[in-house]
């Protein structure tokens, strides 16, 4: 910006003499990346902005309104989905994030035990496993549990998404371990902290940013899943992706434009809490 | 002395057992949630892909490799004997044409992003990174939505050609191959952007300055030192494009309009409407084996970059 | 230095390590960084650990808090065994050399968390955190957070934290290191002024020979994992026993010389220039035959070339100018050179003069 002041005419040419100059430079790679990012986006925008729209045809922007917004609040189905998703997510993520916090604890800042790889594997074993896999076998094995006990519920989709939970929880928290400084926990046992109060006092207050970006993680991974919970979801399970999904395949609304920008705003919100919280690392 | 030397090894003993037990403890919610509904569940798939379909889905307890034949052979209904069938094959050559054709796709897209964001001075860098990996975040399903939406008959890219007059009639892309690709580069493309920028990060532009100096074209550059220095991005990001490519559901789903099947979806199918579980466990199980190829081909590549560089 | 030899109990062992051996690692891969290492630390004494980078200074120092387990040996703490003791069990504290404050608390909260850790009463510890606040002149920054503070100032927290649950033993890991100069010299004299005050055993770890002199009571000069010599500034300075320690510390002349005899408890030597001279011995046992003797440079005389007959004489190579004095470097006439320090350059270079070793200041070292 240093040629802000420059007369305009003289600004192209200057930077053109300075992209020829600087050697960084690859003849046709900053378009392409300009590219990338509106091929990432404008799907999005166009989404967002016709859920705006106060048209039922969905093809032809006619006026900004809310009107599909109220529309799906006013909707029984979306409602509940809606319900069933935070459910979900909730229980996934409370119990996701203290196995994993848990997990890491045991995982950082040791010496290199027996096992050790074994676990750090098992941990991750969910992100390794192509969705559908895990998605069939999971339902496989319910089916099984179902038949034996007779039990049903909503607690089996609880439990598949805690488990494929743990490794996005345990992924922040392992980070921020693995950044704190381990001195600081001497100090504390120098200072006669016995093991727990050290844990208490020091350790989890400063895991805190860890956690919450865990819990951030698991959330969104939860509320945004689809495949496993199609096949594991009892009736009368439909988290919102299902729903959207089914009145997608019905055909398209400008309703489901705005259910999907009201979770797409949640994932972001979330996301973006996860990316402030990360920054602010450094022990 | 020696009883010193004794309270010593125990309280050393002690402290290693005590550290033992803490770490079984906090690792044992978490290996064994994952354990039994992670692992466990792959087990059965296992055996179920050896047992006969229940007739309202499930398996009954008789042993039978049918799930296996059946990928290369079709059974005639009338005489039960097998005859040479290339369906399922055409669907793992589709789907692993199409996850490759993507990964390519990505990349082409994703080096050139990678290395610009590399070239950024570092503050720069989180901005566009943080921009990259957002929609990753985001809902998958959501995210195929809004390709549909534009690219449908009446989305906005056949509007705007129409009313720009360069066609008349709007090109059907929805429900076809290339909507499948598309999606599928519109949904792993922060997969190749991040590996191939963080090996790109670390490549020393003194080196670039040294080939220039050397009178080499920028394209020489590029193709004898930036290349170089970002294959283990490459290799990483084209595995993880591949991978989750191979195994899509929701893509082929609501792009390729159900007609155009991948494996994820045939998986899905056994396990719905087709009621053959044994089948679709066995192709869940073929399916883990290919990613595992892909894997196996990935580490030794890395091992291999290591090996050479070391 | 010395006032407190004779104050009742002075000599009192507060510390001691007993043949302390520590290895890390097993097998091939092990390093020792502790070799069968014995030394006792006496009540109230600032005691200075002194030794190159990888000495085992820290280590040491890790052993008497209760990081690490000794893999042999005792560690006694005023006469009882602590070596088996987790470190919340030891009445010992420490001043970490990145500080190590809770960033996640005030000054204050900082200062408390051995009190409370205690399980003092409510009212105790907010009169001990004010004494304390008060002692390392930090009252007015006792609400801030610690990343709010400058180097000197978590210096001072980090003092006032360890000293506040009152510690048999304060143990201070290069504390002065992360400094800059000036900071660390007024810091050198706050931590004497805290030990005087507080009484409380020091032992204090650098790699700055300087500040181990200036500071300490009592020195424990350390190479690769072993106690090379124990004793007062003044005699690690003058008489030191090993030709490392030697060294190490200061500027220093080593001459290899013939040890002629033992007369009387000192060592007869035969010096450059045929002159013999009678140095002190090391504690060790020595035999006659070939040995080094050192002697500092500001303990060399410069004389004329032609005096006496305990003169050696030779030619200035060239002199060097460093404010307060000269270093005079001379190639004496037999081979070896030397360096006096001179307030006055007897000439210039390719001059001849002559330097005399008076007995007192020579010693004979321990290879
Ligand atoms: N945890 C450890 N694991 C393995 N080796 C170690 C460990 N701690 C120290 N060592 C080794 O022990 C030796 C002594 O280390 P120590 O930290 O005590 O040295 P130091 O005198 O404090 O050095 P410095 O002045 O650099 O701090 C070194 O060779 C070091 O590499
Ligand atoms: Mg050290």
């Amino acid at each position: 910006m240093a040629d802000a002041a420059a007369p305009a005419a003289a600004a192209p040419a200057g930077r053109r003499a300075r992209l020829r100059t600087d050697l960084r430079h690859q003849p046709g790679f900053t378009p392409m990346a300009w590219v990338c990012i509106v091929f990432l986006y404008a799907p999005i925008a166009v989404l967002i902005a016709f859920s705006f729209n106060d048209n039922r045809s969905v093809v032809r922007w006619t006026e900004f309104s809310f009107r599909w917004y109220v529309e799906a609040f006013g909707n029984e189905g979306i409602r509940n989905a809606t319900v069933i998703s935070f459910q979900v997510a909730t229980v996934a993520t409370l119990f996701s994030t203290i196995f994993a916090t848990m997990a890491a604890l045991a995982t950082t800042r040791t010496r290199p035990y027996r096992g050790q790889t074994l676990a750090y594997a098992i941990v991750n074993q969910p992100l390794m496993v192509p969705e559908i896999v895990t998605a069939v076998a999971t339902l496989a094995l319910f089916t099984i549990i179902k038949k034996a006990t007779g039990i049903t519920g909503i607690g089996y989709l609880m439990l598949a998404h805690t488990v494929f939970c743990i490794p996005f929880a345990y992924m922040p928290i392992r980070a921020r371990l693995e950044d704190m400084n381990l001195t600081l926990e001497q100090a504390a046992a120098d200072l006669y902290a016995p093991p727990f109060q050290v844990f208490r006092r020091v350790t989890l207050p400063l895991l805190m940013p860890g956690i919450f970006a865990g819990v951030m993680l698991a959330f969104v991974v939860s509320l945004d899943d689809v495949i496993i919970t199609l096949l594991v979801a009892g009736p009368g399970e439909t988290t919102l992706p299902i729903y959207i999904l089914g009145q997608i395949r019905r055909g398209i609304t400008p309703e489901i434009n705005a259910v999907s920008t009201l979770l797409l705003g949640l994932s972001l919100i979330f996301v973006t809490l996860f990316f402030l919280i990360g920054k602010q690392r450094k022990t | 002395m020696a009883e010193a030397q004794s309270t010593l090894v125990d309280a050393r003993r002690a402290a290693e057992v005590r550290e033992r037990r803490a770490r079984w403890l906090l690792l044992a919610p978490a290996l064994l949630t994952i354990g039994i509904f992670g692992l466990f569940p792959l087990t059965i798939t296992l055996i179920y892909s050896f047992l006969s379909p229940g007739t309202y889905g499930g398996v009954t307890w008789e042993f039978s490799t049918d799930a296996y034949v059946q990928f290369l052979f079709e059974r005639d209904i009338f005489d039960g004997t097998l005859e040479f069938s290339s369906t399922y094959l055409q669907i793992y050559g589709r789907s692993i044409g199409l996850a490759f054709v993507a990964t390519v796709g990505a990349l082409i897209i994703g080096f050139p992003t990678a290395y610009f964001i590399a070239s950024k001075p570092p503050e720069q860098r989180n901005v566009w990174l943080f921009l990259i990996t957002l929609p990753f975040w985001t809902n998958l399903l959501i995210r195929t939505y809004a390709v549909l939406l534009i690219i449908r008959d009446e989305g906005i890219i056949n509007l705007g050609l129409i009313n720009a007059g360069l066609i008349d009639r709007p090109i059907s892309i929805l429900y076809t191959d290339t909507a499948v690709f598309i999606g599928l580069i519109y949904s792993y493309l922060p997969f190749m952007v991040l590996p191939l920028y963080a090996s790109l990060e670390k490549l020393d532009f003194r080196l670039v300055e040294a080939a220039y100096d050397l009178y080499a074209t920028r394209f020489q550059v590029l193709r004898r030192i930036i290349v170089p220095a970002a294959k283990p991005g490459i290799v990483a990001g084209s595995i993880l494009v591949f991978i989750p490519g191979l195994g899509a559901y929701i893509t082929p789903t609501l792009l390729g309009g159900g007609k155009e099947l991948m494996i994820g979806n045939l998986i899905a199918l056994q396990f719905g409407s087709s009621r053959n579980w044994p089948f679709g466990s066995a192709a869940a199980l073929i399916l883990m084996a290919v990613v595992m190829v892909a894997l196996l081909i990935y580490v030794r590549n890395a091992s291999r970059e290591g090996g050479n560089h070391g | 230095m010395q006032q407190r030899t004779d104050t009742p109990g002075a000599d009192r062992a507060m510390v001691q390590a007993e043949r302390v051996t520590k290895t890390f690692g097993r097998g091939a891969d092990g390093v020792t960084a502790l070799d069968d290492v014995s030394v006792t630390i006496r009540e109230n004494e600032f005691f200075t650990l002194l030794g190159p980078s990888g000495c085992g200074k820290t280590t040491l120092l890790r052993l008497i808090a209760g990081f690490e387990l000794p893999s042999a040996g005792r560690i006694l703490l005023d006469g009882a065994e602590i070596g088996h003791l987790p470190p919340y069990r030891r009445p010992v504290n420490t001043v970490f050399q990145n500080y190590a404050l809770f960033p996640h608390m005030t000054v204050a909260q900082n200062i408390a968390f051995g009190l409370e850790m205690q399980g003092k009463p409510t009212a105790e510890i907010g009169g001990t955190v004010a004494r304390m606040l008060d002692l390392v002149k930090m009252e007015r920054l006792a609400d801030r957070r610690t990343d709010q503070l400058s180097g000197g100032q978590q210096q001072r927290v980090a003092l006032a934290r360890a000293l506040a649950p009152h510690p048999k033993v304060l143990l201070l890991d290069e504390p002065l290191s992360a400094l800059d100069l000036k900071l660390r010299k007024e810091m050198q004299i706050e931590l004497k002024r805290l030990q005087n005050e507080t009484g409380i055993t020091f032992v204090f770890v650098t790699h700055d020979q300087e500040e181990a002199l200036t500071m300490s009571d009592r020195i424990a000069v350390m190479a690769t994992g072993e106690i090379l010599q124990v004793g007062t500034p003044k005699d690690i300075y003058n008489h030191p026993a090993r030709r490392f320690v030697a060294d190490f510390i200061g500027d220093i002349n080593i001459l290899d010389v013939d040890l002629d005899k033992i007369d009387e408890g000192r060592g007869v030597v035969r010096l450059p220039g045929g002159a013999t001279a009678s140095a002190a011995l090391p504690e060790a046992e020595m035999r006659p035959g070939a040995v080094s003797v050192a002697i500092r440079p500001e303990n060399v005389l410069l004389t004329g070339p032609e005096d006496g007959a305990r003169t050696a004489t030779g030619e200035i190579e060239r002199v060097v100018y460093f404010g307060s004095a000269h270093n005079v470097h001379i190639r004496l006439d037999d081979g070896p050179p030397i360096v006096a320090r001179a307030p006055h350059a007897p000439g210039g270079a390719g001059d001849r003069a002559g330097v005399i070793l008076p007995d007192e200041h020579l010693q004979v070292l321990v290879d």
